[in-house]
């Protein structure tokens, strides 16, 4: 099938402008009578709850940590784009819409593009508004920091914990519709299925992670912003309850799932040291601004100690490959590039899989204090970590799992193929395309949640005739609690000989090594052998002790990871189909001799949508194409 | 009506009475001192007092109205919190807090007993008649005999001991009371929390010395 | 290097609850905590027994929700460091190590080391946030804020919300956590013209959730993970002050 994203045609300058003086509009007065589930309270998904409660709806918000306060987003440190050009250094919503769609691989949507880059600008000023304390200069002006992928400063900050002080800001404006009571807040609660009644999203059902409970809850329409979904590869920096169960849930019942093969690896992260680890680390990519990169020339120089590697036998690789860009080349590019060098058995530290990232220079330059001053936090954290002390010797970073431009699929209005189900944040595809840029996923959470969702979602709630009119008493919601139930009762069923986390091991392993930063026909065939033979392990030899009715965190790790094994499947299938390497998705048979990435836009200019076809089964592919009007499609270079 | 139910309302009470008591003390100690200076020094200064007349009375229910808040909401406040703290942990480890601010309360309750006590030795002088002002001589300028009374007191080990523990029970209360009425107030900001810290404890040792002084030099009769 | 744990297990709110020994056999020094106890459990997995149940979720010290007492200390004996973010360098072979929750009859116990916190989103509803409405607002730069008061804002902000302050609270009170908030918003121009009403809101909320007053103990400060200043309580007690004054606005 082909797909339709039905983004306003014509213009794209315009595109949004006239979407919003054409849409429909719910009445003020009718507000209330709409229930609305918000499955997440990250960016997304607590920027739209509390803009939805203010505007009048019921909203029901749900998350699966203890408060709201705690979703993921809170780890995102480096900082967040809009295109205000504070600085004038050149910056426009064309120069920012150009970096995402270039910085993307030409694989995302214009349009949507277009508004994101558009609405950046009141997202900053939203925050200001409700207190976030971005850095400032002695003026009282607001400061801006340069992030990968762009010749202009426009991202803002505060110290390194931005996600914290943004999602912090989104918490307030929750906690006040909370107290309100427009907002209804469920933390502690899973959502285990998504209620589908006629073809139409009508709820969820959830379990109560406190007490077991499996419970429905209805809705008029359900907007799931669940964020990201790279702990298929076990081991990223993603939080340890960060999990595809939400949407994958949403695929079961047929929402069609965009891209899955698009995963962003982050090349500043601090390098796997054992066995037992359960989760790396991020070193902002900020740190790029000042530190520099470099493996030894010479495999013997290897286990020399930092220092006494001479300047000539270090290679600051990216300064060599990408003058123009060095340091700060989009992530992809580093990230591969590390890989590189490491394969080349030039990478340092314990197994060799690491590169420096060397603050000498820079404390010479502006001294030490300044560098204190900037990144103060993570120089401790990189400490507390490895022990080693990031002033005196450079640090160690390698690449790791951090992102996933994939999601479900939306059309303009961040609707799923299922009418009624909308999809936000990370847990959608919209606009990063192959590889997204950074501090570009704290501006789409935050423009979706506060400044898309808010108008998009009117015209789907203004054409349901009777609202709540399907509640938690048809048979559909009956079904889906049995369903959960039932899965909940087979998994505490088995009794098998593996613990959740080892079998979560082997899935990660089988994906890093097949599924990773560079993939092959071969590697990827290979996945498709070994996932289902996991698959099948898992469901004959997991071991999740205690029971369904009380707290039980081996049941929920279970539930997350038998929906993992089945995603990996979708994920390796859509990396096999995508014959060309962009952004994200290097397939090594499509290099350029210098070992670039080589799109084939003839072929692959389309959004990869997939449609569940049971477990085991092969998805069936829809496409939907690309268009671009207001840029023209480029090799990407960033030399 | 807030300001009596708030948590930093009572707080407040407690650090405003707790300053009138400091000036209280502050006063009442220049007072004391001059025991120190013979018969001439605290007798006239009792006799000054008593000229005084109804405004003593005055003074008198101040101060318990002062004590009356101070010791309400310091109970209140102590009840509340043991209240709001379950069982200990199984290893209890404090990091910063001092035996005086743990034992505010306590400290407060010693130094009430003592009042009590300190008012019928010496303002009811019922607690030991054979050596009241009453009931000795006047001294060569025809006024009570305050100063016999006080050293006669405090060469009895027993009452000076009384005085002494009680006074480093104030002590105690002050070391931690000063500094802490810095920061009800809200005047210590940033990193002088330390300084406000040291300089309130110096100033409780201050007051406790010279408070200890009197029954201490008196009992080891380095002053007659 | 081995360890001998003495792990708090309850089985669920209304359960007693006990301390309970484990042996950690061959630990790495370069494990977090957490890490330690996965391994642990894997072992008590294996054997057929109950886990132990703890809160953890970003494991690198920004999320809030790890909350254990380690020897009598919230977070662990390393300063300025939440459980998550503790390795086991920090210990020696042949330690004892007692773990336990967070004690407080504001947070009671629900599982093990896992307690419920949600009195401290409670506190924030009740007042800490600026009412601000989604879209028109002002231009970000329309309203001047000098670095230094930027920087103390963001000193208040960087708050986890862990509530390792009312574990290591001698009164379990939440004065530190609620000051933090308090301050960032009072200084900031944006939300001073609450600033009377969010004082007064959230202190109250704060005793009605059961929390205890503060006496000026800080131990609060010793075991912030974030180092939050008791500064920012004094900041509070002077708009506790402030909100005592007569209004000024002038009409
Ligand atoms: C370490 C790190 C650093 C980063 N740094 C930056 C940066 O500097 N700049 C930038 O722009 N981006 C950064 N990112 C990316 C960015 O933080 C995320 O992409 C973004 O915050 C995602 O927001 P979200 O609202 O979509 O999802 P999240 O914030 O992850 O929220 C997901 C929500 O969904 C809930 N949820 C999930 N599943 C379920 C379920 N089944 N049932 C109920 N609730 C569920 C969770 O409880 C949570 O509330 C970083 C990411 C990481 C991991
Ligand atoms: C001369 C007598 C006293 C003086 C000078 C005095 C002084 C003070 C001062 C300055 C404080 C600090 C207030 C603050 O924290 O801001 C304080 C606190 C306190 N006082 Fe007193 N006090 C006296 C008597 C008492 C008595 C009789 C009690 C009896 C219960 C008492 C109980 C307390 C308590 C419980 C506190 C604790 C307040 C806290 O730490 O928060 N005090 N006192
Ligand atoms: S003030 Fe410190 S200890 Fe208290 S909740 Fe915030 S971060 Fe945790
Ligand atoms: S797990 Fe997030 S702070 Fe420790």
């Amino acid at each position: 099938m082909i797909l339709d994203g039905k983004a306003p045609t014509g213009q794209v300058d315009t595109s949004w402008d006239r979407y919003r003086e054409d849409m429909k509009l719910v009445n003020p007065s009718n507000k209330r009578k709409y229930k609305i589930i918000v499955v997440g309270s990250g960016l997304a998904g607590g920027a739209g709850a509390a803009s939805l409660g203010e505007l009048g709806y019921n909203v029901d918000c749900f998350c699966y940590q203890d408060s709201p306060r705690r979703a993921h987003s809170i780890g995102a440190q480096g900082g967040i784009n809009a295109a205000k050009n504070y600085p004038s250094d050149g910056d426009s919503i064309y120069r920012l819409f150009y970096d995402t769609v270039k910085g993307g691989d030409f694989r995302s949507r214009e349009a949507d593009v277009w508004r994101l880059a558009q609405v950046s600008n009141n997202i900053i000023d939203q925050c200001v508004a409700q207190g976030v304390p971005f850095a400032r200069d002695y003026a009282g002006y607001l400061d801006n920091r340069s992030f990968g992928g762009a010749q202009v400063s426009r991202t803002f900050y505060a110290r390194g914990q931005t996600g914290q002080q943004l999602l912090l800001g989104a918490y307030s404006a929750l906690s006040r519709q909370i107290k309100n009571k427009t907002v209804t807040m469920h933390p502690r609660t899973e959502m285990l299925d998504l209620v589908v009644v006629d073809g139409v999203a009508k709820g969820i059902t959830v379990r109560n992670l406190m007490t077991g409970e499996i419970e429905s809850h209805w809705a008029d329409a359900v907007v799931l912003a669940t964020g990201g979904y790279v702990n298929v590869f076990y081991l990223s920096t993603n939080a340890m309850g960060s999990s595809v169960t939400a949407i994958w849930k949403a695929v079961k019942k047929g929402a069609y799932m965009a891209n899955p093969c698009y995963t962003q690896i982050h090349p500043t992260c601090i390098p796997v040291h054992g066995e037992h680890q359960s989760k790396l680390t991020l070193m902002s990519e900020s740190l790029r601004n000042d530190g520099r990169i470099w493996v030894p020339k010479k495999a013997e120089d290897c286990d020399k100690h930092p220092s006494e590697v001479p300047e000539e036998g270090r290679d600051y690789y990216l300064e060599r490959k990408y003058p123009s860009y060095g340091n700060l080349a989009p992530r992809d590019i580093s990230s591969r590039s590390a890989k590189e060098a490491c394969d080349d058995n030039r990478g340092v530290g314990p197994g060799k899989r690491g590169v420096y990232l060397d603050f000498e220079a820079a404390i010479n330059r502006v001294g030490k204090k300044t560098i204190e001053d900037r990144y103060g936090n993570l120089f401790d954290m990189y400490e507390k970590i490895t022990d080693e002390n990031g002033y005196e010797r450079p640090m160690r970073i390698y690449p790791a799992p951090h992102y996933n431009m994939g999601g479900l699929w939306v059309d303009y209005e961040c609707q799923s193929n299922i009418p009624g189900l909308f999809v936000l944040g990370e847990a959608n595809f919209s606009v990063h395309g192959a590889n997204r840029l950074g501090a570009s996923a704290l501006m789409q959470g935050l423009a979706d949640g506060y400044f898309v969702i808010p108008y998009t979602i009117a015209p789907y709630l203004a054409s349901i005739k009777n609202p709540g009119e399907i509640k938690e008493d048809h048979a559909e919601f009956k079904k889906s609690v049995e369903d959960v139930e039932a899965q909940t009762n087979k998994l505490l069923s088995i009794n098998g000989k593996k613990t959740v986390s080892e079998l979560h091991k082997e899935l990660g392993n089988i994906m890093w090594e097949n599924v990773g930063m560079a993939r092959s026909k071969e590697s990827l065939t290979n996945a498709l052998k070994l996932i289902p033979e996991l698959r099948d392990e898992f469901w004959n030899n997991v071991k999740v002790t205690g029971e369904g009715k009380e707290l039980n965190q081996q049941l929920e790790n279970a539930g997350r990871v038998a929906d993992f094994l089945e995603f990996a499947e979708m994920m390796a299938e859509d990396a096999l189909n995508r014959e060309e390497s962009c952004g994200g998705h290097f397939r090594v048979e499509h290099q350029t001799d210098e070992g670039e990435a080589m799109r084939d836009d003839e072929n692959f200019s389309y959004v990869a949508a997939w449609e569940f076809k049971g477990v085991g089964k092969k998805p069936e592919l829809h496409k939907e194409p690309l268009k671009f009007e207001r840029v023209h499609l480029a090799v990407r270079s960033y030399k | 009506m807030n300001l009596f139910k708030s948590t930093v309302g009572r707080k407040i009470l407690m650090a405003v009475t707790g300053l009138c008591l400091v000036g209280f003390i502050s006063v009442h100690l220049l007072g004391n001192l001059s025991v120190f200076a013979g018969p001439d020094g605290i007798n006239a200064y009792a006799e000054h007092l008593h000229s005084l007349g109804p405004l003593v009375w005055i003074f008198r229910l101040i101060m318990l109205g002062l004590f009356a808040v101070h010791i309400t909401f310091g109970v209140q406040l102590y009840l509340e919190n043991k209240a709001a703290t379950p069982d200990n942990y199984a290893v209890q480890k404090t990091l910063v807090t001092t035996f005086s601010a743990k034992t505010m309360v306590f400290t407060g309750l010693i130094v009430l007993a003592f009042l009590l006590y300190h008012l019928l030795h010496f303002t009811v002088q019922i607690t030991n008649p054979d050596i009241s002002a009453h009931n000795i001589a006047l001294d060569a300028a025809n006024r009570l005999d305050v100063f016999t009374m006080v050293t006669a007191s405090f060469q009895n080990a027993f009452i000076a001991g009384i005085y002494i523990v009680a006074m480093i029970a104030l002590l105690l209360h002050l070391m931690h009371g000063i500094s802490s009425w810095v920061q009800t107030f809200g005047w210590s900001s940033g990193p002088s929390q330390d300084k406000v810290t040291a300089i309130g404890k110096i100033v409780a040792i201050v007051y406790g010395l010279a408070y200890i002084a009197i029954p201490l030099l008196l009992l080891a009769r380095i002053v007659k | 290097m081995d360890l001998t744990l003495h792990v708090w297990r309850q089985k669920g709110p209304q359960d007693k609850g006990k301390l309970e020994t484990y042996q950690a056999k061959d630990v790495s020094p370069d494990m977090s905590f957490l890490e330690m106890l996965d391994e642990v459990n894997d072992g008590l997995i294996k054997s057929g027994k109950d886990p132990i149940a703890f809160d953890h979720d970003c494991r690198e010290g920004i999320c809030g929700m790890c909350s254990q007492v380690i020897n009598g200390r919230p977070h662990g004996k390393q300063e300025k460091t939440t459980v998550c973010q503790l390795h086991m360098r920090q210990y020696n072979d042949g330690d004892e190590i007692f773990i336990e929750p967070w004690r407080a009859k504001a947070f009671p116990v629900q599982k093990d080391l896992i307690v419920d916190r949600s009195a401290l989103d409670v506190i924030m509803q009740a007042g800490g946030y600026v009412s601000c409405h989604t879209g028109g607002v002002d231009d970000a730069n329309a309203m001047l804020i000098p670095k230094p008061i930027a920087d103390y804002a963001m000193d208040a902000a960087e708050c986890i919300g862990c509530g390792a302050c009312i574990a290591a609270c001698p009164n379990s009170s939440a004065m530190l956590f609620t000051g933090a908030k308090v301050a960032q918003l009072a200084a900031l121009p944006q939300g001073k013209p609450e600033a009377k009403k969010r004082v007064k809101a959230m202190t109250e909320a704060l005793l009605e959730e059961g929390f205890g007053n503060c006496t000026n103990h800080y131990e609060c400060e010793a075991a912030c993970p974030k180092g939050i200043s008791v500064k920012f309580i004094a900041k509070l007690n002077r708009e506790y002050l402030k909100s005592l004054l007569p209004s000024s606005t002038g009409v």
